[in-house]
């Protein structure tokens, strides 16, 4: 793979090599474009090199030494991407880190990786560092973009980036020779970046990729979907996130497009409508974000408005997907969907800030069904991906064409995917990470002698599309007492697709079927009650009203219908389920922070619940702990009833399809 | 400034100037209503000068007499070493005075960016007939520099993302930040807030206090504050008056002003026996 990287298009071996390979082939393009007091400025790729050059000089004044770590903490904004090329170019490491971490977090992954230099934000971040800084000794300086508010600091060792660029400009004539040196000095193999995983189990660990991941990666990436120097994307995921670091540093300086920094946090959805992305990336909750904010607005349309739209959608949703893959469609459907384009369509993207897409992409979850066939529908192609920060994003993705919400695509290219005795994914490729610094056990744990890496998730091959399909994390995959394969989430996020859904959680493991506790949305089944004549007077009442249980019942067994038509999971289906009397709450232990159900907990919480799952009774009294926002505790008790639902055996399947 | 000798140096370090403004003697009177009785107290230049008191204590009335709304009654008012006569709005803000108010004063229907620009209208040269004539009277030129000078506040103040928002469709809270946004406009040299975090939870008033010493500190802007919160004033203010039933009870640092048995009393009562 590295020999015919050399003998290609390019030697570029790094990061800095690769940008002055940009200056000499697209010098006059944009490269850079931040909005600031209200105006998109912007800088071509010589403009660019300048300061990444003078930064990287300023390092020098400063005294960064080969194989320093230097931290950036901070938003999206061309300083600190520049900070990173810089701090490549004299040799160090870049570290981003996530802007939000409290300051006790921050004090783990500093004093690990062991940074001597921090680029800061703002005063917010400044005074995170200044409260550890007293534990860790090893910080040697730190700087600062936005210079508010920090004049009353300690400059002894503290200074705006600005002013180390310019320190830079003023001694160019010392350092240029060693500078030259150094990133003459930069290997395929040399450290590109580190970042840390965000350690939902145990510490953060800091996953080290070299110049060949990072490079090899958005070589084949940028060559999978045809991105080119004309290509445009918006920068506004966390800089820490290894995506933002593939799609804003890595791509974009393999092919040359140009990264667009918003003004602020709160104006990105602005700032995507004034640039308009060729190439974009989100996780699905900002797409489920955006689909709600339409739906909501149409509903308040006036009515000849509203009729167009639900006119037209319809066209969209019947032929669009197969529109946009290429698939044959008449005559007269395409004359329609083209109208719909001109009334309906269009203006739409353009006000959702997607006129212009070529390649979108969502991971992290799964996407809701309705969401992904909306967003094709109106012509945006839409595609998933499949990845994580060990293989520098990409594992497997979609291929224009071969687009489908269930699946996750197939093997990026250059990588090699395998699946395990135990339905775990195994990956193998170029980008997969050098070691985690200083953790060489969990580094051996993690990836085998042959280089082959453990994903922790379960997911299978679809026998004739060749596309994988990631049904649940390896740890909670689970057998039924007959031995058939049980993947609890897999369930619950086809239950939770439905907006009445807030949460389910699905029982199974070790026994003979599976059933599931259903938690409504108060604002989704709130509003259809009010909509309804139902009146209810508390969220006890509500979720135990016989229309809601039978609303939920329909939303099961449709589920169910849906998870038959898999036979490897069709044991899967849900065939009890009661609808719980109160939400799932972090502060009662039953989730985490970050709303993800914990198993064992409500397990044994509601073992009552779960018996009466499986004994056949149709309803439960029950008694439940709960604890008030200011700690007092208290219980709810109530009788809950539970209720049936039509499961298809695989039996009458096959009976249907003869 | 004339008289940079007097000046101290704060708590935290701050270099305050010499006496900008002088209040002698003031007493304000509506027919037979005393607002304000014989009250005399100085701002200095560059400090955060609070005005606090119980209800109806005159702190507002106070606040007009400063910005010149109110006439004094008796007594005077020394700004920069003179003695101020009757004047008019638009010669309250050349002297360099904004302020906001306690009940939001901004056009509803106008968005954010056209508020502020209002805030600039004391330093517009072009005349109605230049405006008329836009491109080639340079009126278009002006209006850009002035919108520079806009968005340097907008971003000052984090308030991009409402940048074209309708005023009125804003929440409370921002509605006030829109306000300081407008009278920083002005580039004022002494800023006078009454009542600035009235009605905001505990987030919008961090908020407020932060951007407050801000301005102070990125601007050197001197500002008079009239505020309820007690925790806020004692944070932000170098020195304190204290007004109760229209008099003044208290002058000092925040530290002199809480132990001073007079202010207490008023704050908490005093037991009649």
């Amino acid at each position: 793979m590295a020999d015919a990287v050399a003998k290609g298009q390019t030697s570029a071996q790094s990061i800095p090599a690769l940008l002055a390979r940009n200056v000499a082939r697209y010098g006059g393009y944009p490269a850079y474009r931040e909005k600031e007091f209200g105006i998109w400025q912007s800088w071509t790729w010589a403009q660019a090199a300048e300061e990444i050059r003078s930064m990287a000089l300023g390092f020098l004044s400063l005294g960064v030494e080969r194989g320093d770590h230097i931290a950036i903490i901070g938003r999206n904004r061309p300083m600190h991407y520049w900070s990173m090329v810089a701090a490549q170019m004299c040799g160090a490491v870049p570290v981003p880190l996530y802007q939000d971490a409290a300051a006790e977090e921050m004090a783990y992954v500093m004093e690990h990786c062991g940074a001597r230099f921090v680029v800061c934000g703002d005063q917010e971040q400044v005074d995170k560092i200044v409260e550890i800084e007293d534990r860790i000794h090893a910080i040697k300086h730190v700087m600062y973009t936005d210079k508010r508010g920090m004049r009353k600091y300690d400059h002894s060792r503290m200074n705006a980036l600005e002013d180390v660029q310019d320190e830079g400009r003023a001694g160019h004539q010392r350092y240029e020779a060693e500078l030259d040196k150094r990133i003459a000095e930069l290997t395929y193999d040399s450290t590109c970046v580190m970042l840390y995983t965000s350690g939902t189990t145990g510490k953060p660990k800091g996953v080290v990729l070299s110049n060949r991941n990072i490079i090899e990666t958005a070589k084949a990436s940028s060559e999978f979907d045809h991105l080119n120097h004309n290509d445009e994307v918006l920068a506004y995921l966390p800089m820490a996130w290894v995506g933002d670091f593939i799609f804003s540093i890595g791509q974009a300086m393999w092919a040359g497009f140009t990264v667009n920094c918003p003004e602020s946090p709160e104006t990105m959805m602005t700032d995507l409508r004034e640039i308009g992305p060729t190439y974009f990336f989100a996780p699905p909750r900002v797409f489920e974000n955006q689909l709600t904010s339409v739906m909501i607005r149409m509903e308040d349309a006036g009515k000849l408005k509203k009729k167009l739209f639900d006119r037209y959608m319809k066209v969209a949703r019947e032929v669009g997907p197969d529109i946009l893959d290429g698939k044959p469609v008449s005559f007269g459907q395409r004359l329609s969907y083209a109208l719909g384009n001109l009334f309906i369509y269009g203006p739409l993207k353009n006000t959702l800030g997607f006129s212009r897409i070529r390649v979108g992409y969502t991971a992290g979850e799964a996407i809701g069904p309705e969401i992904f066939s909306f967003y094709r529908s109106l012509g945006i192609n839409l595609k998933q991906l499949y990845g994580q920060t060990e293989a520098s994003v990409f594992i497997t993705q979609q291929p224009d064409g071969e687009v489908r919400a269930d699946t996750v695509g197939v093997p990026s290219p250059g990588v090699e995917v395998k699946i395990g005795e135990n339905g775990e994914v195994y990956y193998r490729s170029p980008g997969t990470f050098v070691e985690y610094y200083k953790n060489a056990e969990s580094t051996a744990s993690t990836k085998d002698p042959e280089g082959w890496v453990a994903t922790g998730d379960a997911g299978f091959f679809e026998e004739d599309t060749g596309h994988l399909r990631i049904i649940d994390r390896a740890k909670d995959v689970g057998k039924m007492a007959d031995g058939r394969l049980f993947a609890p989430k897999y369930v619950e996020n086809k239950l939770k697709f439905y907006p009445s859904i807030l949460e389910a959680v699905v029982f199974g493991a070790g026994r003979d079927r599976c059933t599931a506790f259903i938690n409504i949305d108060l604002t989704a089944v709130g509003n259809w009650a009010e909509r309804n004549n139902i009146s209810y007077a508390s969220y006890q009442e509500l979720a135990g009203h016989p229309r809601v249980y039978e609303m939920i019942r329909e939303h099961v067994e449709e589920v169910n219908a849906n998870i038959a038509e898999d036979p490897m999971l069709s044991g899967c289906q849900v065939h009890r389920f009661l609808i719980l009397h109160k939400e799932l709450d972090a502060d009662d232990g039953e989730m985490t922070r970050t709303r993800k159900v914990r198993r064992n907990v409500i397990g044994e919480k509601f073992a009552d619940l779960i018996g009466a799952l499986y004994d056949g009774r149709d309803e439960i009294y029950t008694e439940t702990e709960v604890t008030y926002e200011d700690g007092r505790k208290g219980s709810i008790k109530a009788t809950l009833k539970i209720a049936d639902a039509k499961v298809v055996s695989a039996k009458t399947m096959a009976e249907a399809a003869e | 400034m004339n008289d940079m000798s007097d000046g101290y140096v704060t708590a935290d370090g701050r270099q305050i100037g010499g006496v900008i403004m002088e209040m002698k003697n003031i007493t304000l009177r509506f027919g037979g209503v005393v607002a304000i009785k014989d009250i005399s107290f100085d701002i200095r230049d560059g400090e955060i000068r609070a005005i606090i008191g119980p209800n109806g204590a005159g702190k507002s009335s106070m606040l007009n007499v400063i910005s010149g709304f109110y006439i004094p009654t008796e007594g005077e008012v020394m700004f920069k070493g003179v003695k101020r006569g009757p004047m008019k709005p638009y010669q309250v803000a050349r002297l360099g005075i904004a302020r906001t108010f306690q009940n939001i004063a901004l056009f509803d229907g106008m968005s954010v960016l056209d508020n502020i620009m209002t805030g600039r209208l004391t330093h517009m040269k072009s005349g109605l007939l230049a405006q008329a004539g836009w491109w080639w009277t340079g009126a278009a030129k002006e209006e850009d520099e002035h919108r520079e000078k806009v968005e340097k506040i907008i971003d000052f103040l984090e308030i991009q993302n409402i940048r074209k928002t309708p005023v009125g469709r804003l929440p409370y809270g921002l509605k006030k930040r829109v306000e300081l946004a407008r009278a920083l406009a002005a580039e004022p040299k002494l800023l006078l807030l009454d009542e600035p975090m009235a009605g905001m939870n505990v987030e919008e008033k961090e908020d407020m206090s932060r951007f407050i010493l801000d301005v102070n500190d990125e601007f050197g802007t001197t500002i008079v504050l009239i505020e309820h919160d007690m925790g806020v004033v004692m944070d932000l203010s170098d020195r304190v008056v204290v007004m109760d039933y229209g008099k003044k009870i208290g002058d000092g640092t925040p530290d002199e002003v809480r132990n001073n048995q007079d202010v207490i009393d008023a704050y908490l009562g005093v037991a009649h026996d």
